[in-house]
């Protein structure tokens, strides 16, 4: 029998959606296997019964083994839908670094509401300024972004911004097949083909303002690691998978750019800005040679990690 | 149970009390790319009274890339939209150009618009097959549980297995290249972050032609099957009369996705051309209390903002129907080929909500014959990509055209190039005036005496989805 799985986004982008898509003939061979029986982005299954008249404070998520919840919580409704997915569903799984650690998204959580909504709806250029929209139609925005668990239990983690459709695949087959998936637990540089010579010469971080230094036409694995070559690489304090699980290089590697920190940090509870501190002060690297410090945190400000400045609203 | 905020229309002061109304909600919005929320509210008499899409949700990329190295900020707000990533990465590269006061070489400027175009060909397929097909092929008041694309899996399995491999190879193609498709890094302020290799060129040239084959059979199988057998009810589902952005070459007023000059067109057709730093003077933003998201509006047209229907005030369109109106003419052969016949068909500008989707597919076309016009271009292979930029302080605004629409980011940055401030119009925020006017047009043609039926709210959904929000 099929499996039943629902899928819901939260305060999200999508592209953990289009990364469901980019499964391509993979999803095809499975599809035979899962009952969708919610899924906002492909099917009109509605929250209050189909034609609006169902009971107003219940959220319907149909029942189903395995629910899919991408993105972090940012408003009142996205709390009352992971509860409803959390209700209805078995397994839950915290699909991308929004829902796993808070992602970019968290990012706002350095200023309080108050200064996002004087600036969107009365500072800016183009805009005639206005009250805060707040009619009672739309949904309270909370405090700040959170990652899913702070809000509901998870028990599946499944980051990165998007997860490689080989882990999402990997998750759905595993889920088939009753076991535990089998996930990255190493590094980015753990997985990263380019040479490493040691760190002792670099002393100074720079910005990214020219390209990196390397051959067009040899392969990554001839290039020199673009830590070394003093660009703010954030492999050593990233969780692997972005290679997928036959890719040669990872990702923004293969792009001769340095690794973003998008899949956050190696241990589900780690800390990106710590542990990125803590290599540049062991290798003897001037960290105040980094531009801004809370980019470090830029995929995992959730958990409280990123919070507002002192001096802000 | 506590009462949930999210079902508040139903308990807002519509529904009680003196004059109570009865609210109808379609929640969520389905088969879209955002989160939204439609309210109807019927009068005494069972007809519509209001029409609200409600936008529920505000992450505030204008304020949290305060403060951010400005050459960091296209990997940031890449995430504003997962399903067209390249479009603020681009756009946003192109305003930190401005606030660096950086010159892109040829080769960087041509591999930028080579990625732009080509992610706009696999989110046309994912758009009109995924999300919108279901409604023409299965019908729109199919059971939802088969309106959809798995429906089209099991009712045409052919078919979709085209599609999903033909959007599947687009998507690797470019990932391949670029290392990330979705969120992708690539694009660097000052150029490209990597040369094209001639073995690259002959892969992505030999690929992107099967892709025009396949954008080809799209719009035949699109307009036997479905344009040309729309009845008058449906082709009238949700049509407004508006005015219409989009992007022309400054040349010869044809159609551009990557680089031109925006035409602000009024409904007669007469239309006015600004530059991209221009915008403030000619568009506004208006706030409805209703909505997280503002309601941009045609501020240089003097007569305010209203979404009367009969009497629409400064309510302009973006997105694909825009852009084949506010362009003469299209400068790749198969798709002004496909132009003319829908100029001599429904006029310039065209107004029908439902001709988005064709529009869409005659987009996919120009996109594929774009892209091997650029691949094309031996020049695209010089190994000088990027030149190196400096952080200083400056304004830069940057546009694209995004398959949703018009994009436009504004940075200031200060002297050691960290963002100062940000503002930021995306493509379907223009349409967000026009989609609660085609939400209002459509309710008012299907609901009538307190009838609300399931298909009838799908029409209504319908009406939305032309805009791809």
């Amino acid at each position: 029998m099929a499996v039943k799985v629902a899928s819901e986004w939260l305060n999200s982008c999508s592209g953990c959606e289009v990364a469901i898509l980019n499964l391509g003939e993979t999803l095809l061979a499975v599809l035979p296997q899962l009952e969708f029986v919610h899924i906002p982005v492909l099917m009109d299954h509605k929250y209050f019964g189909q034609t609006g008249e169902g009971d107003p404070h219940h959220i319907d998520i149909p029942q189903a083994v395995v629910g899919i919840i991408s993105g972090g919580v940012r408003n009142q409704e996205h709390v009352e839908v992971a509860e409803a997915m959390r209700k209805s569903c078995d397994v839950i799984i915290a699909l991308g670094t929004c829902a796993t650690h808070g992602g970019i998204p968290a990012l706002i959580n350095q200023w309080p509401n108050a200064d996002l909504f004087e600036r969107y709806y009365r500072g800016s250029e183009s805009t005639d300024a206005h009250a805060d929209p707040t009619g009672k139609v739309l949904p309270a925005c909370l405090d700040r972004s959170y990652a899913l668990d702070e809000k509901i239990k998870v028990d599946i983690y499944l980051p990165g911004c998007p997860p490689h459709p080989d882990w999402i695949g990997e998750a759905i087959v595993a889920l088939l097949e009753g076991r535990a998936p089998q996930l990255p637990t190493k590094s980015v540089c753990d997985t990263c083909p380019t040479i490493r010579e040691g760190k002792g010469k670099l002393k100074h971080l720079h910005r990214f303002t020219k390209n990196a230094h390397y051959d067009p036409a040899k392969p990554v694995s001839e290039m020199h690691c673009l830590f070394e070559q003093g660009l703010q690489c954030m492999g050593s304090v990233t969780r692997a998978g972005c290679a997928g699980k036959n890719g040669q290089a990872p990702q923004c590697i293969t792009a001769r750019v340095p690794c973003q920190g998008c899949y956050g940090p190696v241990r589900q509870n780690g800390n990106q800005l710590l542990d990125y501190l803590n290599a540049l002060a062991s290798n003897q690297i001037d960290f105040t040679s980094l531009t801004d410090k809370t980019t470090l945190l830029e995929f995992s400000g959730g958990h409280g990690l990123l919070r507002a400045k002192a001096g802000r609203q | 149970m506590a009462p949930t905020t999210v079902a508040a229309p139903a308990e807002s002061a519509f529904a009680h009390g003196a004059g109570a109304q009865k609210v109808i909600n379609i929640q969520p919005v389905t088969r879209i790319e955002g989160h939204a929320r439609i309210a109807i509210t019927l009068n005494e008499a069972g007809g519509v009274a209001d029409a609200q899409l409600n936008i529920m949700s505000l992450r505030g990329f204008e304020k949290f890339i305060e403060g951010k190295p400005a050459e960091e900020v296209p990997k940031i707000v890449n995430r504003i939209c997962g399903i067209c990533p390249w479009m603020h990465h681009t756009a946003s590269n192109k305003a930190v150009d401005g606030c660096f006061n950086a010159v892109v070489p040829p080769a960087g400027r041509k591999l930028r618009e080579l990625m732009q175009v080509m992610a706009q060909i696999n989110d046309k397929i994912l758009h009109f097959f995924f999300l919108a097909a279901p409604d023409f092929v299965l019908g729109a008041g199919a059971d939802y549980k088969v309106r959809n694309v798995l429906g089209i899996v099991a009712a045409a399995p052919e078919l979709a297995t085209q599609v999903v491999k033909m959007r599947q190879a687009g998507q690797m193609m470019i990932e391949k290249f670029a290392g990330k498709v979705i969120h992708p890094i690539v694009v660097v302020p000052g150029g490209f972050a990597k040369p094209m290799r001639e073995d690259e060129r002959q892969e992505m040239l030999a690929g992107t032609k099967e892709q025009l084959e396949f954008a080809k059979f799209c719009i035949e199988f699109a307009k036997q099957n479905i344009f040309y057998k729309l009845d008058r009810a449906t082709l009238g589902l949700g049509e407004i009369k508006t005015g219409f952005l989009g992007t022309v070459s400054p040349d010869d007023g044809s159609l551009t996705l990557f680089d031109g000059i925006l035409r602000l067109m009024k409904p007669d057709g007469s239309h006015q051309e600004f530059t991209y730093a221009q915008y403030a003077d000619f568009l506004g933003e208006h706030v409805e209390d209703w909505s997280y998201c503002k309601f941009p509006y045609a501020k240089t047209w003097g007569e305010g903002f209203d979404m009367n229907l009969a009497h629409p005030k400064g309510i302009y369109r973006v997105n694909t129907l825009a852009r084949l109106n506010v362009c003469d003419k299209i400068g790749t052969p198969l798709a002004q080929a496909e132009l003319e016949e829908f100029r001599s068909r429904f006029g310039r500008p065209a107004q029908s909500t439902m001709l988005y989707h064709w529009a869409r597919l005659i987009e996919l076309v120009y996109a594929c014959e774009r892209v091997i016009e650029l691949l094309e271009d031996p020049e695209i292979t010089d190994p000088h990509v990027r030149n190196e930029v400096t952080p200083q302080a400056g304004r830069g605004v940057g546009c694209v055209e995004a398959p949703r629409g018009t994009l436009l980011h504004d940075y200031c940055t200060d002297d050691n190039g960290l963002i100062s401030r940000a503002n930021l119009i995306v493509g379907t925020t223009h349409n967000v005036a026009p989609m609660n006017m085609s939400i209002r047009a459509a309710a008012e043609s299907v609901i009538a005496k307190g009838v609300v039926t399931e298909e009838a709210l799908n029409k209504v959904e319908m009406a939305v989805r032309c805009y791809d929000p």
